[in-house]
């Protein structure tokens, strides 16, 4: 399993190629990119930052368990810290699998998972102004103060 | 201590020790934090959006997620996280 965390630009094609056996009907790959927009407004560019070894530690979690669970073959995760620009590739995610639904599937849970388990903050750069992107909220088990319990 | 994200300009710092009396939780260094940084003269607007982010943090010891109930030691390594935003652009909703 390729698990990393990288300063620099996402080389896809020759993850995605070094990924292929010959065991493999399918290679699922999910490319996440920055958008020039949220809601309307503008992106100039978006700062990544980590816990980085935590967030190593979690993204190799996520790609055993995603074996695990959907018997892919091999799962290939790295995510991109610093500044990126409109169209940049942040996190790829690339899975191979003899068959296409355990492929699909494992690649759509493993980005779902990773942006709401693996921590990563972005911040966002606008034409007219910065802020820290709101983050999704932890599944129960990680958020330290469940809805509707007593402080 | 370390802090990410947004709770970095909150605390105005990166990283910190923090000295417990006696032998305690996650739930009693959060209380702790909260009221050191309790500010009587913060706005209703801002003391609810500072309210929101302490009920949506998470909290790591050792680089694991923990719970209220976690005990920490001596040179335990624990940070806040916000809620996290890696991958992809998020969706606007």
């Amino acid at each position: 399993m390729l698990i990393e965390i990288v300063d620099g630009p996402i080389g896809a094609e020759a993850i995605v190629a070094g990924m292929k056996a010959g065991s493999d009907g399918a290679v699922c790959v999910f490319d996440g990119i920055v958008r020039d927009n949220t809601r309307g407004r503008k992106t100039l560019h978006l700062d990544y930052e980590a816990y980085r070894e935590m967030a190593l530690e979690q993204m190799r979690g996520l790609a055993a368990q995603a074996v695990e669970r959907f018997g892919v073959r091999d799962v290939a995760l790295v995510h991109r810290l610093g500044r990126l620009t409109v169209g940049e590739t942040s996190v790829l995610i690339v899975v191979a699998s003899a068959h296409r639904g355990a492929a699909f599937e494992a690649c759509r849970w493993l980005i779902d998972t990773l942006k709401k388990t693996v921590p990563i903050w972005k911040k966002e750069t606008f034409v007219d102004g910065v802020v820290w992107a709101d983050g999704e909220p932890f599944p129960a088990e990680f958020a330290v103060q469940r809805k509707g319990t007593q402080e | 201590m370390l802090y990410f994200g947004i709770l970095k300009d909150r605390f105005g710092c990166v990283e910190e020790q923090v000295e417990l009396p006696g032998e305690g939780n996650v739930g009693e260094l959060l209380g702790f934090l909260r009221e050191r940084t309790s500010n009587p003269s913060m706005s209703h607007e801002a003391g609810g959006a500072n309210e929101q982010l302490w009920r949506s943090l998470a909290v790591a010891v050792n680089r694991e997620y923990a719970q209220l109930y976690t005990g920490l030691h001596e040179g335990d390594e624990v940070a806040l996280l916000p809620p996290v935003s890696g991958g992809a652009w998020r969706t606007a909703c």
